[in-house]
């Protein structure tokens, strides 16, 4: 484990959430729903052995699925979920960002058809760019502030 | 099932099929001929929000091939009124109907109700959304009058943020070849995914605020309407629709084959005289979509 990991406490069962994009860690925490009950260390702006700044999630007693880990990925792409118990990583996985998005997030424009009383589920697609944002199966507009859209 | 959402579901020849199948609708479309293409089937037009040529053009085309029309405009002697939603009056109307024609507030109404129709949706608005059937007719105009849909220069003028046919039609003419000119007030400018899609298909002009800039280089003025509401002080808006008005000395500084469009309606942002010039379009332009809905209800419906 690297030193930066080691710059706070190492956990013993739970979660690690690495490479986030720098200053996303909290937009992550929104987008899983996890609250501040939870004991957990938040490194932001750390050094990355590949260069440039990540944020770090080390998460206590939460194990993350990889369903979880697609709604980490809306905010971080190229984040990656390692999953310890008893001190030890016994599962790391990336977190994918997926093409469909179902149901979990809400539009941001008001006048959205999927934001009325219809009985539809929300529905937006990576957009074609690469760019990673998302747009409204509906109303064809981009998302936007990702992380507070999420149901 | 084919519904017609959104232009850009459409590719360039698909929008050609389109045009040509107009062309052969006119002289019906004029009433020189008649049609019975067809006959027994039913339209049902539900307006959700005003419109004049939108909701008349269609009733006309139908009604031209021989079908019939149902429908409301307005909601205020609808179930909308006692809480229905769009899903079940779409249900419920696409089994009265062999196609619905559908504008509505919410940007997204239109594709919902493709969800819940049984038979083809076609767009007429949906909020500040796609108005698919209005870029074809305007495209059909520019392709009657200039004789082609490509290297051309479209000056596009007026509010072009709140403007929902400006928006899929500088698409479309780009996607066919042609150079769009920008010209709005501050504020009012185009939308940047519109401009930074003509951009990256290398068919973006002149972006300015004042239709002088590009009138002696302009094939074709796109006038659109500028809101009163949008503008909280009216001194300001007076300044504004004043500096954006198309004049015949506005006009007479383009070249001589100039043509002037505009969705309707206008308010004053075009003078009463340019309608007698041999400049002026949009009347033809209105006219228009008749043919251009004919085409694309026959196409819908298979009547052939």
């Amino acid at each position: 484990m690297s030193e930066h990991l080691m710059k706070v406490q190492r956990i013993e069962h739970g979660t690690v959430i690495d490479h986030i994009l720098a200053g996303k860690a909290f937009d992550v925490l929104s987008v899983l729903g996890i609250s501040n009950e939870k004991s957990m260390s938040i490194l932001i702006n750390s050094h990355s052995k590949k260069g440039g700044k990540k944020d770090i999630l080390k998460i206590e007693d939460v194990e993350l699925s990889e369903l979880e880990a697609s709604r980490v990925a809306l905010i971080s792409p190229r984040a990656t979920i390692n999953i310890i118990v008893d001190g030890h990583v016994v599962r790391k996985f990336n977190a994918e960002a997926p093409e469909v998005v179902r149901g979990i997030l809400t539009c941001s424009n008001p006048n959205c058809i999927s934001n009325q009383n219809e009985p539809v589920t929300s529905e937006f697609r990576l957009g074609p760019d690469g760019g990673h944002r998302y747009v409204c199966n509906y109303c064809e507009r981009d998302i936007v502030d990702l992380a507070t859209r999420v149901r | 099932m084919r519904h017609v959402i959104s232009v850009h579901d459409f590719t360039v020849q698909e929008i050609v099929d389109v045009l040509d199948r107009a062309v052969d609708m006119l002289p019906i479309a004029r009433g020189e001929d008649s049609s019975d293409l067809l006959k027994g089937k039913v339209l049902a037009c539900i307006f959700f929000e005003p419109s004049t040529r939108t909701r008349l053009s269609f009733e006309t085309a139908m009604l031209r091939l021989g079908g019939g029309v149902i429908g409301f405009a307005g909601t205020e002697a609808t179930s909308v009124v006692k809480g229905e939603t769009l899903a079940d009056t779409i249900r419920m109307v696409s089994g009265y109907a062999d196609a619905v024609v559908l504008r509505h507030p919410r940007e997204g109404a239109a594709k919902l109700a493709t969800e819940f129709s049984a038979v083809p949706v076609l767009n007429a608005g949906d909020g500040a959304g796609q108005h698919p059937t209005q870029t074809l007719l305007d495209l059909f105009t520019i392709r009657a009058e200039m004789g082609r849909l490509e290297g051309l220069n479209i000056s596009m003028v007026g509010d072009l943020r709140y403007g929902r046919t400006v928006h899929s039609l500088a698409i479309a003419l780009a996607k066919f070849g042609n150079t769009i000119n920008l010209v709005a007030p501050e504020g009012l400018e185009m939308p940047a995914e519109v401009t930074t899609y003509l951009k990256s298909m290398g068919r973006l002009g002149t972006i300015c605020r004042s239709p002088e800039e590009v009138i002696s280089s302009t094939d074709i003025l796109y006038a659109t309407r500028i809101q009163k509401e949008r503008f909280p002080d009216l001194v300001e808006y007076e300044r504004v629709a004043g500096m954006y008005r198309v004049d015949p000395d506005l006009l007479s500084r383009g070249p001589d084959n100039l043509i002037v469009m505009h969705p309707l309606p206008r308010v004053n942002e075009i003078t009463p005289e340019v309608d007698k010039m041999p400049q002026a379009k949009y009347f033809e332009q209105a006219f228009n979509g008749v043919p251009v809905r004919m085409a694309l209800l026959s196409m819908l419906m298979g009547g052939e």
